[in-house]
């Protein structure tokens, strides 16, 4: 299929649009790319035209990200903001066996039929549509990786300051103020001194006043873009504060983690060695010390729980499920409900697209192994699509609560 | 009354989907007053009217509150008041009023759940998909046209249980339909609805977990259907003592929430309350449209435009002349018309069957036929619908037609130009797309979205409005809202948030409407834009008669469509204008005094030709005809077996089958089971060699059945994954039973590279369904249950790991050379289906027969997932060949897809193959929920359109539409007949 493609002069004139899958990594991510002189646009949009946009331009039977993913394009570039013809748009790739590989090609295929001029680029690690994507330099990815480390950081420390401040709004302004002052440090090798950072920002936010009154911890776990997008899980997070629950959300870094372990899981189960699984072996090696780093800081401060370390969740997966099972989020999302239910996180909410295929196996399927092996984990998967409403999605939330106030009422 | 009451009393409100519902309680736990009503979605007005009468009788009572139910939590938040999840209500209640008890089953509304008491307490609810209960009992009621409580007097009189699908309401209508023509007793129907609701209940809710002790009943349904509560108590083996049924089911929840509320702080009077709920600002989350008619002139512009697309009329009673007959039998309709020789409409008729299509037209005919004109002489008849044969049979009509090539001659009478037709009936939604004066592509709802008519009509049943009624509210609406465009149980909870969110009946009215369109044009049509549908469209069907769906099918499509006055009855005027153009002059139509003499006997048989095992039901005329419906084959029918055509799917299936018997070692060293699901079905012959030239006897699992699904079915965990995935769990406790010592069951990232494609994966559930099976079967152990990762495209670790796996059996030589073998077979079974395939064509070209590939994924073989689809078309006179016997004759064409799946792969090559064969077509089987299909079915329609050829798609699940399936594959025919005549009389330089 002829497509538009983007060329590297293109990269001055050229406005990129971007779906905001994270807020808090994503708005860190444009910025460094900026000062790689790219123009990215990330699109906020959550309106009702989005969905609409989404169902006429990808078949109904797609996964629900694909379709918000495309419809917010769409109403990008049907909403008259942008000029369609210095546009083009952003989406990243995994390559793996899932449907999520095909989201380019849906994309492309709507661009072909209304917008041929838009180019879409790729933003992937497996040397996928070589012709048209991110041109990643060694220097870009360095970048990136710190960005996600710190943004990932700032995450966890947010979900664990917010529900419990005392004066409204603190931690937003603590977030804020980083998201501001991290761009500024990556315009020159400051990004790289990253314990300091971590202890600066581990500071300002132990400094905001909490409330030491426990509250419920909910995990949230799942398919990567309904897990994380707002405009996908329904302001999951914000739900559950409201409820008076503390989100605990696994970090972004996790996730690249697992994409690179799997490389090497692979050559060790189907017995070979090339290039690619050793460049990824060094890469994980590389990432998880960083990894090891910032659990290291968090432990250092002793007032905020870390993330998990990814070689723990490894060792939890393979009480349970291979880690072969490697398509979409595979395995880690099986070792997550582990660790979660093991560290005290009892209450576990499991976003899914609507019959997502691989959450069969390593969601729903998973879940009565980690109900026999932690009785109290309360694990709900919930069902996320343009025709599934808010309210039977929180009804089930709520009868999660509901559950645990119990049991702890009866403890006590 | 204050200075006394020294401890407030506790109001409990349930606000359910369709209910509500309040228990007051004093200050020391007694009931004091209950009330159960139906809210007809005016959820705070009828709260508030509650309250207002309560205050009345008890105007100075202090009180503690908490609102409960699944439309309740808006109100709550809204009023500032306290809620309580319904389940922990539930929960409360029990605790305090039955102790003893070790399960709650609660079925509400649209909600079922469950609660474990003992051993770990487990609460649990029905997924978004599983439909509701109450409304799934309702949706039935209606479908049978009688009222909830007869249809529980029906149920008490049973004789017998049928398997009915109750996991959604549209796949239990294909259960049922059948039955009904049939002439099943509608008693023993109804005792199979509530026995549907049991079993899904115990598998689906309880998922494996043992419903035992003291089980206690709740919710509406359940206290007031005594045909359901003994189907919960029979299947559930529980005497009385064990199943407890409180007096006061339906306001147990709502006696939890007064509970929940005796422990709060905040104390009102009723007073107080009904304030506070009535000046509530409910936040309006609604997504709102414009309204469908701003004012009374623009509707009656619309209505005069639309009437003028009206035919003329004339009176049987009085026409001389010729006259012809046209009938539409469908499935829950039946439609007649009357039209003179110059297309006057003499007589018209539409009622629902009731079930009994061949009665309803022989009373409807007799009527006719009473007060006919003399001089009126009918000179010719035909029948199109699902009872097409039926009625031909039976009463003589003179010719059949299939329903889409009717409503196309209806359509081109209002409209010649006509390039689309889009038709919503009752129970489906028919689109085809004129090219050249011909059907060139047709549409038809798959088994999740039929909503279409009758959906608006529960809706407005639900609500308490007659379907009339309820549609017009939605003229003058003021805010529309957006109620999504999904399936009927989706947009039950779709209605249930927008009354939450304070929508006025008007509003949902208007709303519904604008979903059946959405659903029609995005789902059905797949269009991506409105003007892909074409300019002059024709709309028809029962539904279209209702001026609010018409009005927003023009808004959504921008311009205006002709809609036929006489919309509802356009299939039975198209068959009376085909009986005119093939009318002899005269018709073999009953005359009245034959029809008088018309009778007729139902009786229900299973056919013992296959393993399909068709339900068969037998008519006999008492002219001494003889009638046989629900046979798939023509083997059913009573032709012999030596009649049928040749058919790959069956060698296919026949050949793994058989593999089971062969080289079958004297003194095997252990028994292995293999299933017969998924891959096994494309990699049999390899695993079974290997096996057998290493010494292991190898048992095959059973042929599937639907029992083969029952067996499983407690262990299934997702229950929205494909149904050939489903099938897996019973095979292996078939291999169980069969008493193998060991099920070898590889998982498999990656499939075997075929080539031609950018990767090679199998899709995530054929790749790691054995982890599934290994965490959810509880009977499988590691060594019981060999799941290794292998990847056969890296001979060398198969043959490591399988020799590590086989060492005390076999040396690494052995495996080595065994393994090799296996290949080889693999490759000989290939080479197999290839030259059968060669063969079945020669034949077919031979006999000047049309082709069909039909194309899915290896595991469509299994009858039990193909619901004999293959015969169908068998008895169509086409002849069948697969994907996998064709995809080797061509090359990957270019794709808009990511080609990385093995077995999909094999379909786009078949595709682009079968678009260089003039005498084949490709019809693509597609198991429901099938992600990967989504994307596939797009990019094989595009390969066949491209290349001039239909595209024909059908879906299939755990039941399947055979009726509609038989409709499409019909119209594919008659479509290719058309295309092969043209081809003909053109001269080849085109």
């Amino acid at each position: 299929m002829a497509y538009a493609k983007f060329t590297p002069e293109m990269k001055k004139t050229y406005t990129i649009l971007a779906p905001n899958m994270l807020p808090i990594h994503f708005h860190l991510l444009i910025r460094i790319l900026e000062q790689f002189g790219y123009h990215v646009v990330l699109l906020e949009s959550t309106s009702r035209t989005v969905v609409e946009e989404g169902l006429k331009n990808v078949h109904n039977d797609t996964c629900y990200p694909a379709l918000l993913v495309v419809g917010q394009f769409m109403e990008a570039l049907k909403s008259g903001k942008y000029d369609v013809d210095h546009t083009a748009l952003l989406i990243t790739q995994t390559g793996g066996g899932c449907r999520a590989s095909n989201y380019i090609h849906l994309l492309r295929k709507c661009m072909a039929e209304q917008f041929p001029q838009v180019p879409v680029l790729s933003l992937n690690f497996a040397g996928l549509e070589k012709d048209c994507s991110l041109e990643l330099t060694p220097a870009l990815c360095l970048k990136m990786v710190y960005a996600v480390l710190y943004a990932d950081l700032l995450m966890t420390l947010y979900n664990q300051c917010r529900p419990y401040e005392l004066n409204e709004g603190e931690s937003q302004q603590v977030l804020d103020a980083w998201q501001e002052k991290l761009p500024k440090l990556f315009e020159s090798n400051k990004f790289l001194s990253a314990e300091k950072i971590y202890t600066q920002i581990l500071k300002d936010f132990a400094a905001i006043p909490r409330s030491k009154k426990p509250k419920i911890r909910v995990g949230i776990i799942g398919e990567i873009y309904v897990k994380y997008s707002p405009l996908a899980n329904n302001h999951l997070e914000d739900f559950l504060i409201s409820e008076g629950c503390e989100p605990v959300v696994p970090t972004l870094l996790e996730f690249i983690l697992y994409c690179a372990a799997n490389s090497e899981t692979n050559s060790h189960l189907y017995d070979y060695k090339n290039f690619k699984t050793l460049a990824f072996g060094l890469g994980y090696k590389f990432l998880h010390s960083k990894q090891v780093q910032m659990i290291k800081a968090i432990q250092k401060q002793g007032e905020f729980t870390p993330p998990h370390d990814f070689e723990d969740l490894r060792r939890a997966a393979d009480k349970y499920i291979s880690q072969g099972v490697s398509m979409g989020e595979g395995w880690m999302i099986t070792a997550e409900m582990a660790v979660l239910a093991e560290t005290g996180t009892e209450n576990i909410i499991c976003t899914q697209p609507f019959g997502c295929l691989p959450n069969h196996i390593v969601a729903k399927g998973m879940a009565r192994t980690i109900k026999n092996a932690y009785p109290n984990a309360n694990i709900v998967a919930i069902d996320y699509d343009p025709g599934a409403t808010r309210v039977n999605q929180e009804n089930r939330i709520k009868l999660m609560l509901a559950n645990t106030k119990m049991e702890q009422e009866n403890q006590v | 009354m204050l200075e006394t009451q020294k401890i407030p009393y506790a109001l409990g409100i349930d606000v359910g989907s369709t209910t509500v519902k309040t228990v007051l309680l004093t200050e020391m736990g007694e009931v004091l007053s209950s009330s159960y009503e139906r809210h007809f979605s005016k959820v705070r007005e009828t709260v508030c009217t509650k309250l207002a009468s309560l205050a009345q009788e008890y105007p100075d009572v202090q009180l503690r509150v908490s609102i409960t139910g699944s439309a309740g939590l808006g109100l709550a938040q809204a009023a500032g008041l306290p809620f309580v999840q319904e389940v922990h209500a539930a929960f409360l209640a029990v605790k305090r009023r039955y102790p003893e008890a070790d399960v709650v089953i609660e079925l509400g509304g649209e909600d079922a759940k469950i609660i474990f008491l003992t051993g770990g307490v487990e609460q649990r609810m029905n997924g978004s998909c599983a439909g509701g209960t109450g409304a799934f009992i309702d949706q039935m009621a209606t479908l049978l046209d009688v009222s909830v409580d007869q249809l529980d007097k029906m149920a008490q009189a049973a004789e017998k249980v049928y398997p009915i699908a109750s996991r959604c309401g549209v796949f239990a209508k294909s259960d049922i339909q059948p039955l009904l023509n049939q002439g099943a007793r509608r008693e023993d129907i109804a005792a199979s609805i509530f026995q549907a609701v049991v079993d899904q209940t115990v598998s689906g809710l309880a998922q494996g977990r043992r419903i035992a002790g003291n089980v206690l009943f709740l919710g509406g349904p359940l206290s007031f259907l005594q045909g359901l509560r003994n189907a919960f108590t029979r299947t559930l083996e529980l005497d009385e003592e064990h199943a407890l049924f409180p007096e006061d089911g339906r306001t147990f929840v709502a006696y939890g929430s007064a509970v929940s509320a005796s422990s709060l702080t905040d104390t009102y009077t009723l007073t107080e309350l009904e304030e506070l709920l009535r000046n509530a600002k409910t936040q309006t989350a609604l997504v709102a449209d414009k309204p469908l008619f701003s004012y009374p002139e623009e509707y009656q512009r619309f209505q005069e435009r639309h009437a003028a697309h009206d035919v003329a009329r004339g009176d049987y009673r009085t026409y001389a002349g010729k006259a012809y007959l046209g009938i539409d039998a469908g499935s829950t309709t039946t439609k007649i018309v009357l039209l003179s020789e110059d297309h006057k409409l003499l007589y018209e008729f539409y009622a629902s069957n009731k079930g009994q299509p061949l009665d309803c037209i022989q009373r409807e005919l007799s009527a006719l036929y009473a007060d006919l004109s003399p001089d009126c002489q009918i000179c010719g008849s035909a029948v199109t619908g699902y009872g097409e044969d039926l009625i031909r049979a039976g009463l003589g009509v003179d010719f059949g037609i299939v329903e889409t090539v009717a409503h196309f001659k209806a359509a081109s009478f209002f409209c010649p130009e006509v390039d689309f037709i889009i038709d919503i009936g009752g129970q489906d939604i028919k689109c085809f797309q004129i090219k050249n004066h011909s059907i060139d592509s047709i549409m038809l709802n798959e088994a999740c979205s039929s909503g279409c008519g009758s959906f608006i009509q529960a809706f407005a049943v639900a609500l308490g409005y007659d379907i009339a009624e309820f549609s017009k509210l939605g003229l003058f609406a003021e805010h529309p809202v957006d109620l999504g465009s999904r399936c009927t149980v989706f947009m039950n909870s779709s209605v249930k948030q927008a009354q939450k969110d304070g929508a006025t009946v008007e509003d949902i009215s208007a709303g519904l409407s604008g979903s059946i369109v959405k659903n029609a044009i995005y789902k059905v049509i797949r269009a991506r834009n409105p003007e892909e549908l074409g300019q002059h469209i024709v709309v028809q069907g029962g539904t279209f008669l209702n001026d609010a769906v018409l009005r927003c099918f023009e808004r959504e499509i921008g311009h205006d469509v002709i809609r036929p006055a006489i919309s509802g009855l356009m299939g039975a005027f198209g068959a009376a204008l085909y009986a005119q153009e093939k009318s002899t002059g005269t018709s073999t139509l009953l005359n009245p005094q034959q029809l008088q003499e018309f009778s007729y006997t139902a009786k229900a048989a299973t056919c013992k030709g296959c393993t399909a095992h068709c339900a068969l039901s037998v008519i006999r005329f008492n002219n001494g005809g003889r009638f046989i419906s629900g046979n798939r084959c023509e083997k059913g029918a009573g032709k012999k077996e030596s009649e049928q055509l040749p058919n790959l799917f069956e060698w296919k299936y026949r050949k793994i089958l058989s593999l089971e018997q062969e080289n079958q070692p004297a003194e095997p060293k252990a028994t292995v089971g293999l299933p017969l699901a998924l891959h096994y079905y494309d990699q049999m012959p390899l695993w079974h060699t290997f096996f057998t030239e290493l010494g292991f006897a190898v048992k095959f699992s059973e042929e599937s059945t639907r029992g083969t699904y029952y067996k499983g079915q407690s262990t299934i965990p997702s229950d929205t994954v494909c149904y050939p995935a489903k099938l897996t769990h019973g095979h292996i406790e078939s291999l169980l039973e069969k008493g193998v010592d060991f099920i070898f069951y590889p998982c498999m990232s990656y499939n075997i590279d075929e080539g031609d494609s950018d990767n090679h994966f199998n899709c995530p559930v054929v790749a790691y369904y054995p982890e599934l099976l290994m965490a959810n079967c509880e009977k499988l152990n590691h060594n019981n249950f060999l799941y290794p990762f292998l990847d056969l495209n890296r001979r060398g670790h198969v043959v490591k790991t399988l020799s590590t796996i086989f060492s005390r059996y076999a040396t690494k030589k052995q495996v080595e050379t065994a393994l090799e073998h296996g290949f080889a077979a693999l490759e000989q079974y290939r080479k197999d289906i290839t030259a059968e395939g060669e063969e079945i064509v020669r034949q077919a070209r031979e006999a000047g027969r049309q082709i069909i590939v039909l194309a899915g994924r290896p595991y469509h073989i299994d009858p039990e997932i193909n619901h004999g689809i293959h015969k169908l078309i068998g008895s169509l006179g086409l002849a069948v060949i697969t994907e996998d016997s064709v995809a080797h004759l061509a090359q990957t064409p270019e794709l808009q897809a990511l080609n990385q799946w093995t077995y999909h792969s094999r379909m786009y090559r078949a595709a682009k193959y079968v678009t260089t064969q003039p005498d084949m077509q490709l019809v693509q089987l597609v198991s429901f929920g099938c992600g990967i299909d989504a994307i596939t079915t797009d990019e094989v329609r595009r390969i066949l359109e491209t290349g001039g050829k239909l595209y024909t798609q059908l879906k299939i699940d755990e039941i399947s539409n055979l009726g509609a399936i038989k409709i499409r594959l019909r119209s594919l025919i008659a479509a290719m007949e058309q295309t092969q005549g043209q081809k003909q009389t053109e001269p080849e330089t085109a």
